[in-house]
């Protein structure tokens, strides 16, 4: 049992990881709030040294009232409503599919996870030039294969090229876990559903898709929190041009391009409370898992 | 009772899974397959996949125009270091809340879970900003410390995890043998904690390695790993697939290879233990 000595051991132990974790989160927090209440442009001679005007909510007013924030909502939304369709849609056909019995089982899913080992500024680059270039692409190849004129992906459909790009890296994360759960699934029920004569397609309506909500739940948390940070994949494909640019790559354009580190403090605010609201939400089914 | 299976209804599904597998491979297998070619070859029309003269001299002129090694070395001590450093601190952390657990022990790791859940974007500029103050702007030392304390809480939480699964009555009987504590931690606990901590280990540095955000953002010619190097030729410089495809390669064969080890590893970590 634990005595008073080792709680105190305990909490000696705790400390490093509590602390640090404290000032990492702290720290830069605070000082992105003071920033998004300050006129701070480096470039024009602001600095912490000479001290920063106080401008209260400006930043803020005008970080929404500008012409590209609500269009940067607008392609956040699509871009991670889109993968995460696709990435449930497809990841629970191909769970699936690969719970079913068949030969070279560990290849296949050695194959199919592979994506998501690749690191984002690999895979951007990958796609962009060796499958999407619209003379020398694959894609291109294969167009022109079928008679088809070659699209030019990424500047006539940029938004759906970025979305199929991180579709493909988060496919494999959410067939795994969904595959996962498929296991857990208690094979005796499947039996006598089908020995009852139930179909198939009830079958996966009444008792693999409700069963599955949970982890399905969780994938689309998670790949959320993921999702509404994507950064390298357009960095290296287009910039944040053509209609990509997200709410996290607006705010590093006013921060890292245009220097207003007011304007994109007060963005990032934004982006830390829009994160929060999904985070609320994984950390109650994680924090009831805790409990069981 | 197993269900039966048709042997056609096998080769159906066999083939079917090996479709969408290769399919998804694809873009993967063509990369590798790629950096074998001339540039002249790698942008043939048709593509060609076998009858081309296979080479290794994109490999050779990588390393050779842009020190390919010097990134290579900087992401295995930056994705290396940060998650020993992780470890180090993680494991008496995780240790003491599954062997030692108080009322607040699940507050402290659902705390620690919503400071991942902190969009990096949010913090850019103050984080560069104590970067320059300290002058760790393009060292291999302010990554490691960076990408330790974004994977610290993923680290404490599969530790936990896998701490709380080693059962209590072990701990227990060896006392009642009269083990002392040392000889509890060092014959008891601690074989039975090292699968979990290599899973951590493994999982955790393939994370680091990938990392794409704070490498890209806080490295310039120093202390760039190979996600910074291979986002460098994203400007192109005319004739180029078969270096990038080499390049590229070699930046993700290896943790390829490592992930393919982890992949129940993967579900645990990335789910913080509500998926197992």
């Amino acid at each position: 049992m634990a005595t008073k000595a080792s709680r105190s051991a305990a909490r000696i132990m705790m400390a490093p990881a509590v602390v640090l974790l404290l000032g990492w989160m702290l720290v830069p927090l605070i000082m992105t709030l003071y920033f998004s209440f300050t006129k701070y442009l480096p470039l024009r001679g602001d600095s912490l040294e000479r001290g920063l005007d106080w401008v209260g909510f400006s930043n803020y007013a005008r970080f929404i009232s500008s012409s590209s924030f609500w269009p940067s909502v607008q392609t956040t939304l699509v871009m991670v409503g889109g993968v995460l369709l696709i990435t449930v849609v497809l990841g629970i056909l191909l769970a699936l599919l690969l719970d079913q019995p068949i030969w070279g089982q560990g290849v296949v899913r050695i194959l199919v996870i592979a994506p998501f080992f690749v690191m984002p500024t690999v895979s951007a680059l990958v796609w962009k030039n060796m499958m999407m270039d619209p003379v020398n692409g694959i894609l291109a190849h294969l167009w022109r294969f079928f008679g088809a004129e070659p699209i030019s992906w990424l500047s006539d459909v940029p938004l759906g090229s970025v979305v199929l790009i991180v579709s493909w890296q988060w496919l494999p994360f959410a067939t795994l876990i969904l595959l996962t759960a498929i296991q857990s699934l208690d094979s005796e029920q499947l039996e006598a559903a089908e020995m009852d004569g139930a179909p198939s397609l009830k079958r996966f309506w009444h008792i693999i898709l409700p069963h599955l909500s949970r982890a399905i739940t969780i994938v689309i948390l998670i790949q959320t929190i993921f999702l509404l940070s994507i950064f390298a994949e357009i960095f290296v494909t287009t910039g944040g041009a053509f209609g990509t640019r997200t709410l996290t790559y607006l705010i590093f354009q006013r921060v890292i391009d245009s220097q207003n580190i007011g304007l994109g403090s007060a963005g990032g605010v934004y982006a830390i409370i829009l994160a929060n609201i999904v985070a609320i939400f994984l950390m109650r089914i994680v924090g009831k898992n805790l409990d069981a | 009772m197993a269900r039966a299976i048709t042997p056609r209804r096998k080769a159906l599904t066999t083939a079917a899974a090996w479709t969408v597998a290769l399919l998804i491979f694809f873009p993967i297998f063509w990369t590798i397959l790629t950096s074998f070619k001339t540039e002249a070859q790698a942008i043939n029309d048709p593509p060609l996949f076998w009858n081309f003269d296979w080479t290794l001299e994109n490999y050779g002129v990588v390393q050779e125009r842009s020190d390919y090694m010097r990134f290579l070395w900087n992401s295995v001590i930056i994705a290396g270091g940060s998650t020993l450093l992780g470890i180090l601190i993680a494991v008496p952390a995780a240790w003491s809340m599954a062997f030692v657990p108080s009322r607040r022990t699940k507050d402290i790791l659902l705390w620690m879970l919503s400071t991942k859940m902190l969009p990096a974007v949010g913090v850019l500029y103050p984080i560069s900003l104590l970067f320059v103050q300290f002058n760790l702007l393009d060292t291999r030392a302010g990554l490691v410390v960076v990408l330790m304390l974004i994977n610290l809480p993923i680290i404490v939480w599969m530790l936990y995890t896998y701490f709380k699964e080693i059962p209590g009555e072990i701990l227990e009987a060896a006392r009642m043998d009269g083990a002392t504590l040392k000889e509890e931690i060092l014959y008891v606990l601690t074989p039975m904690a090292v699968p979990g901590i290599a899973s951590t280990v493994l999982l955790n540095f393939i994370l680091a390695w990938n990392e794409a955000f704070w490498t890209l953002n806080l490295t310039a010619a120093n202390a760039a790993p190979l996600t910074a190097f291979i986002a460098s030729y994203s400007s192109p410089e005319g004739l180029f697939f078969a270096k990038l495809s080499a390049a590229s390669t070699m930046a993700i064969a290896p943790i390829l290879i490592l992930g393919w080890f982890s992949q129940k590893q993967l579900v645990r970590g990335l789910t913080f233990g509500a998926v197992k």
